[in-house]
């Protein structure tokens, strides 16, 4: 074992580490608070809360100081892979760097400590961010409205769909299918099943796409939606998206676009302009938002005006110089709403902030740069690599390790991008693909960077082709090597206990 | 453009090793009927020292709750949060990496979350937790779920307390909107402001579910082992919501008193107001139902090498596999502020949880009293209370709360519109931030303004 952790600059500040709890000290404490000014005496008997209600201590909390939690979660944030750390080709993520600026806009007192409860004149400036963000992702998409609502994209496509149920509803029949390409990400048809509906997958044409003659024989009175990805996960752009628009509208049904993928787009082509009725944008992937390992995202809904009565409470209005969070009472068709207050405001600022610092010609060339890097990428790794779909591509490309290399041969190349210092491209989708390695490389990449990954990845071909096996070895020089995922999920240990598992 | 690192020169040479003429080339896969012929009309670019002024000046136009005297409650508190939480949210290791699919580079992010797991486990007294959802009314959504995918058959029919926070009560009808196989049917509060057990007691029979807020909408702490034994005896789940988890420091978790699900809202530990997002949605459950829980999970396990690391287990409940059967659409969690809460708990530890929740419920006290003595002003309820308590004025409330604030005074939230509460009636709110001078102004100035309505 000694001899696979002693990879060049992967151990020397990466020392072991263990829990809080482990590390705990009965009598310490990492905080002090001012010496309460209020006296238990001087409140009286009503104050005191039932005895059998009464807590003693937190069992198990741990103990520690200042310090110490400190080193704890420096040495974590040592173990993780950012996108400051290097590059991180996720496809359908789009792990662009993060602006620094962003996180300064969004800890200024006047919009961190702003309390959801305060007087509307106390919070103008916040429901102005809140307004124009709203107007420039609806000129972005050519959408009539956004709602900035949901708190990620997952909720963005069950906002929409519900949206559109209650469209439907509204119009005497909520109908009773969601056709959902074969291309699509999972949470399409998970959120289209919350929503009432059943799901009905759609097959792409062998050129990677969606045929209308395909989706004619699908449509009928019953089905109230296509939920279409535009660029699709192959990295496609769906040229026929005006048509299936067309065919669509005219059985009454509407064209769902999740919008994770939008950075192909800004600038270029609309998604309201193709016919689409409502979209959902992830604040977190096209306008620099941060992952923050899982979350906190943010996914705007946007309508065409026939939908936006049916978007969620509060929306933002302008009435002359004020600005006002308009509930129930002035939209009464609403669908409710999907979480407390404004949605993740917080998020919201950091995307204002990069839609302010880009503009109009700053969003037209991080697209162009986006589709530029994937396409080079997409021509270095030719010949190395199988591309299923080796057309002009958007976003992002999926090369494949199937018919060159044994299965799963996918996932030893992304662990050995990890002992090249790279984090891996997705691997679980696109399902239409055996085997695939779904590169983004997004715009904030250099061509350098781009040519020392791509030299990774025909490296890792050439070890695949000579002798595969020491590839399945890899990561070597991470923190851990391969995990045992499968006795994780047989005899799942969920938290720490004081004496193992 | 500080972002774009590519060189005219290096765009030249992509495109010649692509073979494509130029880069409108790239675009020819679109329609050109549907390509904008038009520039975006978006505000002009800022570069970053006229960007950030443009921001301090819009912030300059809120009033931060830092600049007042706080007693605002509702569904967010202002706990303190400590120094080193937002400086360690700052390192870019953890903001900017992404969903731990990838363990062996994400045994950071996958530690924490193992932690969080932990501590709301023990602060619930629940036996497994997940690595949290959006926020507390998804959360409270996500329960309803859950209690219908443990139903053998028939229609699920749940109490709900009129005591839950009636914005997570609206995130719930939504979620439900178009699920007529789930009924929620209220159980009124009583006249002292908790949830009437009569009642409860006369509804409970067939219910799947009994849910209740610990403490309640109104700052009324529930009596837990009263409702668990009405749930119990009509074989209901329990479902406790908690809307601020700092108040179990003084109180017994939910899971003492036998809770099937808690949830809650993770925003008072450690994260900033932000307008009311994001925060972190809480949630536990018992270990029989872990394989029908939503959410992320983190899991302990070994490497090739016998190595302890962390990796995302029982992903078979989640959506990325099992699509439309998954138990919830959800695709990530609140990964950054469940790393805040993680971060905040550890730094309380036993000690400072405890003393945080025992000076937020002595300011309380402290601040219901002196409100109690005041002329025009009565105190509805004399339930026990945590935090939070509601407060009748014999007069106008928005027009008393407005004047107030006006004062740099946010007195707390109307409770015109919601259950148990009344055209004059509002909810307050105090914390360890609130000084007993910040609590007597407020009390002079409320006596003063409240004598002029």
């Amino acid at each position: 074992m000694g001899a696979h952790h002693t990879g060049p600059g992967t151990r020397g500040l990466a020392f072991r580490e263990t829990t809080l709890f482990e590390q705990s000290v009965s009598g310490r404490c990492a905080v002090d608070l001012p010496v309460c000014d209020v006296d238990e005496s001087e409140v009286g008997a009503a104050a005191a809360l039932p005895d059998h209600l009464v807590r003693v201590e937190v069992a198990g909390f741990p103990e520690c100081s200042e310090p110490q939690v400190m080193r704890h979660f420096l040495r974590l944030s040592q173990w993780n892979f950012g996108i400051d750390s290097g590059f991180y080709p996720l496809g359908s993520c789009t792990m662009k760097y993060n602006p620094k600026v962003n996180e300064a806009a969004a800890r200024l007192d006047g919009l961190a400590m702003l309390h959801p409860h305060q007087p509307v004149d106390q919070v103008q400036g916040a429901l102005q961010i809140a307004h124009e963000t709203q107007e420039m992702l609806g000129e972005i998409a050519g959408m009539d409205a956004v709602s900035l609502h949901p708190s990620a994209g997952a909720q963005g496509e069950l906002c929409g769909l519900m949206v559109i149920r209650a469209f439907h509803e509204k119009n005497g029949n909520p109908r009773k299918r969601v056709l959902i390409p074969d291309t699509a990400h999972g949470t399409n048809p998970a959120s289209a099943v919350l929503c009432g509906y059943d799901v009905v997958e759609v097959p792409s044409g062998d050129d990677g796409v969606l045929h209308p003659e395909t989706l004619a024989g699908y449509l009928d009175e019953d089905v109230a939606a296509l939920m279409l990805t535009n660029p699709n996960t192959l990295g496609l752009f769906e040229g026929h998206i005006g048509e299936l628009a067309e065919l669509l509208h005219g059985v009454g049904a509407q064209l769902y676009m999740d919008g994770a993928n939008l950075n192909a787009m800004m600038g270029i082509t609309r998604p309201g302009d193709q016919g689409v009725d409502v979209m959902h944008f992830n604040l977190h992937k096209t306008f620099s938002t941060p992952h923050g390992g899982g979350g906190p995202g943010s996914g705007p809904v946007g309508v065409k005006a026939h939908l936006a009565p049916f978007l969620p409470n509060p929306y933002v209005v302008r009435e002359g110089d004020r600005y006002v969070p308009n509930g129930f009472q002035q939209r009464p068709d609403s669908i409710g709403q999907l979480r407390a207050f404004m949605g993740n405001f917080g998020v919201v600022v950091r995307a204002y902030t990069y839609l302010r610092e880009l503009g109009a010609p700053g969003l037209k060339r991080v697209t162009e740069l986006a589709v530029l890097n994937a396409n080079y990428v997409r021509a270095r790794l030719r010949g190395h690599y199988p591309i299923p779909y080796d057309t002009t591509c958007m976003h992002e490309v999926v090369v494949t390790t199937a018919g060159v290399a044994p299965k799963r041969a996918n996932v030893d190349v992304a662990k050995g991008l990890i002992d090249l210092g790279y984090h891996p491209p997705t691997m679980s989708f696109p399902l239409v693909v055996e085997d695939a390695l779904m590169i983004e490389p997004t715009e904030t990449e250099s061509p350098e960077t781009l040519d020392a990954f791509c030299d990774a990845m025909i490296e890792l071909r050439r070890q695949l082709d000579e002798d595969p096996e020491p590839l399945r070895e890899a990561p070597i020089r991470p923190v851990v090597r391969r995990l045992d995922e499968v006795t994780a999920a047989r005899k799942p240990v969920l938290r720490w206990e004081p004496d193992g598992d | 453009m500080r972002y774009l690192p590519a060189t005219d020169a290096q765009v030249s040479a992509m495109l010649e090793t692509i073979g494509a003429a130029d880069i409108e080339a790239l675009f020819e896969p679109i329609p050109t009927s549907l390509r904008l012929d038009r520039d975006l009309d978006l505000p002009p670019p800022l570069a970053e020292e006229p960007l950030m002024r443009h921001l301090r000046e819009l912030a300059g136009k809120n009033t931060s709750m830092s600049e007042t005297c706080c007693f605002l409650g509702g569904g967010v508190y202002d706990h303190h949060a400590p120094e080193l939480v937002s400086q360690v949210l700052l390192r870019s290791e953890f903001y900017t990496a992404y969903t731990p699919y990838q363990p062996e580079v994400s045994q950071g992010t996958l530690m924490a979350l193992f932690e969080f797991q932990t501590l709301i486990c023990q602060l619930f007294e629940m036996e497994v937790a997940n690595a949290s959802l959006y926020d507390g009314g998804s959360a409270l959504a996500e329960a309803m779920l859950l209690v219908d995918r443990l139903q053998r058959k028939g229609p699920t029919r749940i109490l709900v307390s009129n005591g839950i926070n009636p914005q997570w009560m609206e995130v719930l009808c939504t979620y439900l909107k178009f699920r007529d196989d789930i009924v929620l049917e209220p159980v009124e509060l009583g006249a002292d402001g908790l949830t009437d057990l009569e009642a409860m007691r006369a509804q409970v029979e067939g219910a799947a579910a009994v849910a209740v807020s610990y403490p309640n909408y109104l700052g009324s702490v529930e009596d837990l082992r009263a409702i668990s034994e009405i749930a119990a005896a009509a074989k209901a789940k329990l479902v406790v919501a908690v809307p601020d988890p700092v108040a179990l420091g003084v109180l017994k978790g939910p899971g003492a008193f036998g809770a099937d699900i808690v949830v809650g809202e993770g925003q008072p530990l450690g994260i900033a107001p932000s307008y009311g997002g994001p925060g972190v949605g809480l949630f536990a459950t018992r270990k029989k139902f872990m394989r029908k829980m939503p959410g992320r999970l983190c899991g302990r396990t070994v490497d090739v090498d016998g190595n302890d690391g962390f990796v995302l287990t029982l992903s078979t409940r989640e959506q990325h596999i099992r699509r439309e059967k998954a138990t919830s659409n959800i695709c990530t969690n609140q990964g950054l502020m469940a790393l805040a809460a993680t971060i905040y708990m550890g730094l309380m530890g036993k000690q400072g949880i405890r003393e945080v929740a025992r000076q937020s419920h002595l300011k309380a006290a402290y601040l219901r009293k002196k409100v109690g003595e005041l002329d025009r002003f009565s105190l509805p309820h004399d339930a026990p209370f945590f935090h939070e308590f509601a407060v009748d004025f014999d007069g106008d409330v928005q027009a008393l709360l407005a004047k107030l604030a006006e004062r740099g005074l946010l007195a707390g939230v109307w409770l015109g519109r919601v259950p148990g509460g009344g055209e004059n009636r509002f909810l307050m709110c105090a914390t360890e931030r609130n000084s007993r001078q910040c609590i007597d102004d407020l009390v002079a100035a409320m006596a003063e303004v409240g004598g002029e309505l």
